[in-house]
């Protein structure tokens, strides 16, 4: 075991610092080609693009693609980006609320058997969103909520996993001592947490509106199995329906290629803008 | 009083009248319950109910009256949609195919995320911040999106790399029969290894330097610091990780279903999500989805707990090496 450890130690520093480096490197580019491939394919016509000369800069069809994009069958991919942006970031916020405020009080309040509450809560976590699908479906129709915006809506507000967040940051952002001063002040509880808390653990509440997010912009199970209006759709389940398209007719696959461009772009802006964030707020998950 | 009292003894003190007390006590549960109602209406209505339905639906199925007249209805048939279920070779086929996917998947993702996180964390690395944010980048492309990427990546004719590699005489086909499940890992492994990687790499950050500085008195090279002193300590983070990939490997879904629509390596039951959809929504046997969901719901339970044992078992294995 030390005859093939030690050479590590021993190693010239110069040569780890370079296999580090191109073992990371490697990592990079396996990370960054497919989505480089994926702007310039979608700067191709369907020619270019079959033609496998995706690497040469001529044919240049960007706006083309695009005008497409938006021309194809009645302009109702502006539709389904609309649908995707409300779908994620009003239910995105909402979630997100009532998570911090559930994890909140978990954390500040006593109550019986608020542990057993918990570990269910947490349980809820394992529970695959494929087994859940033909009940809410069941449960939607029975109640004439299927195939309407509530059908997908509604479900997505459910974040357990948002809960236990809520109550690690809540832990960690706001000391007890900021809520006595405010009870002896004479501040109601509600007031002292939208005004108080609330603020403080504003960069856990960006966190888990980031997770929500992400969770709801890729939601594709539950659209597909709630409705069946093509107005209705998420990007995701669009585009998935252009997909099969293109197997029959190929004059779908650029606009699905400039499609999938556009879908990306809303959480890379927010990941990007939000960093600071939920940086820190992955930290307080992992350590946990 | 110290039982019930509210969770700050210390303002129980200070509060000088009982009246006083009571009303902060009413006040502050009256907040509690507006904080928790929501999350626990919806934790009812899109959890507990169906839940308890598709466990109630698995044990009745709907049967025509004789001759087809009258409305349908649900009789109690015990456990005969289990028995059709774990007879049906296909659902088990398609167990089988998850399985596998697992054993490939899982240990790629924790050995590749770990490694990455702890070569990150070794201080060695150039432009570690946007190394960090290009590999967290696909955790922002959709599954969806990331399957049709990697599809069209696959197929000859759009792929450049199947051209690159037709140029050196090597014909892969990605999409054929050895080739689509080591394809969907890959899928798999892209979205989601930079993800992880942060969520170890945060880990590591929390290591106490002090724990670091002995190991290099003591004459530990980078190597093994990091193999046998940072690893051991971002255990917690590893089986999380592991649990929750577990659980989403489980219900590989979005994958095999865009790449069905190109090649005919995959079934319409081509794994047990596929399976529950296709006996929901196509073959309308309700009694029949409800059962596979039932059991995929119960190996996914079964197998989190064996990891979280696993994990128990190995951290009292260590402490007692102390």
């Amino acid at each position: 075991m030390t005859v093939t450890d030690a050479p590590a130690a021993l190693r010239p520093r110069l040569l780890g610092r370079t296999t580090v480096n191109v073992v990371v490197a490697v990592a990079v580019l396996y990370t960054l080609l497919p989505v480089l491939w994926l702007v310039l394919a979608a700067s191709k016509d369907r020619d270019a693009l079959f033609g496998s000369e995706v690497l040469s800069l001529s044919d240049f069809s960007f706006a083309q693609n695009l005008r497409d994009l938006f021309g194809m069958d009645g302009g109702i991919y502006g539709r389904w980006y609309a649908n995707s942006l409300l779908y994620a970031v009003l239910g995105a916020a909402i979630s997100a609320l009532v998570s911090v405020g559930c994890g909140y009080a978990f954390d500040k309040y006593r109550f019986r058997h608020k542990e057993k509450l918990f570990g269910l809560l947490l349980a809820a976590v394992m529970v695959p969103q494929t087994v859940l699908a033909l009940p809410l479906y069941l449960i939607a129709s029975g109640t004439g909520l299927v195939n309407t915006f509530w059908s997908v809506f509604i479900p997505v507000l459910f974040n357990p996993f948002g809960v236990y967040l809520g109550r690690i940051f809540s832990q960690g952002y706001v000391p007890n001592e900021v809520l006595e001063a405010a009870r002896m002040d004479g501040a109601s509880e509600l007031k002292t947490y939208v005004r108080v808390s609330l603020r403080m653990m504003g960069p856990g509440l960006v966190t888990i509106f980031l997770f929500q997010l992400t969770a709801i912009w890729n939601n594709f199970f539950l659209p597909m199995v709630m409705l069946s209006d093509q107005k209705l759709y998420p990007v995701s389940l669009g585009l998935y329906t252009w997909n099969s398209s293109a197997t029959v007719s190929p004059e779908y696959y650029p606009v699905v290629i400039m499609g999938s461009l556009l879908a990306v772009l809303p959480l890379i802006v927010a990941f990007v803008l939000l960093q600071r964030f939920w940086r820190s707020g992955l930290t307080a998950g992992a350590v946990k | 009083m110290t039982t019930t009292a509210p969770p700050a003894p210390r303002t129980a003190r200070l509060a000088p009248a009982r009246a006083e007390r009571v009303t902060n006590r009413r006040s502050e549960r009256f907040a509690c319950g507006v904080l928790m109602g929501p999350f626990f209406v919806l934790f009812v209505a899109v959890f507990l109910i169906p839940v308890a339905t598709v466990v109630w639906l698995s044990f009745f199925s709907d049967d025509q009256p004789g001759l087809g007249f009258g409305p349908e209805s649900s009789v109690f048939v015990g456990l005969r949609s289990y028995i059709a279920v774990l007879s049906d070779p296909t659902f088990l086929g398609g167990l089988g195919t998850v399985v596998l996917y697992c054993l490939i998947y899982i240990p790629l993702m924790v050995v590749g995320a770990l490694a990455l996180a702890l070569l990150l964390d070794s201080g060695v690395v150039r432009l570690r911040a946007w190394a960090q944010l290009v590999l967290f980048l696909p955790h922002a492309v959709p599954g969806i999106i990331a399957a049709i990427i990697w599809l069209y990546l696959y197929t000859p004719g759009l792929s450049p790399v199947v051209e690159l590699l037709g140029k050196a005489d090597i014909t892969v086909d990605f999409l054929g029969v050895h080739a689509v499940l080591p394809s969907m890992v890959n899928i798999a492994l892209w979205s989601n290894l930079g993800y992880n990687m942060v969520i170890f790499y945060a880990a590591l950050q929390a290591v106490p330097r002090e724990v670091l500085e002995a190991a290099v008195i003591d004459g530990a090279g980078p190597v093994r610091t990091a193999l046998r002193i940072k690893t051991p300590l971002v255990r917690p983070s590893i089986v999380m990780v592991a649990m929750f990939t577990l659980i989403w490997a489980l219900q590989l879904f979005t994958e095999p279903m865009l790449l069905s629509q190109s090649t005919p390596m995959i079934s319409s039951r081509f794994s047990p999500s596929m399976y529950i959809y296709d006996a929901a929504f196509t073959r309308n046997n309700y009694g029949l989805a409800a059962a596979a969901s039932v059991i995929l719901l119960l190996c996914t339970i079964a197998l989190s707990y064996g990891v979280t044992r696993w994990s128990n078992r190995g951290g009292n294995r260590e402490e007692a090496n102390r």
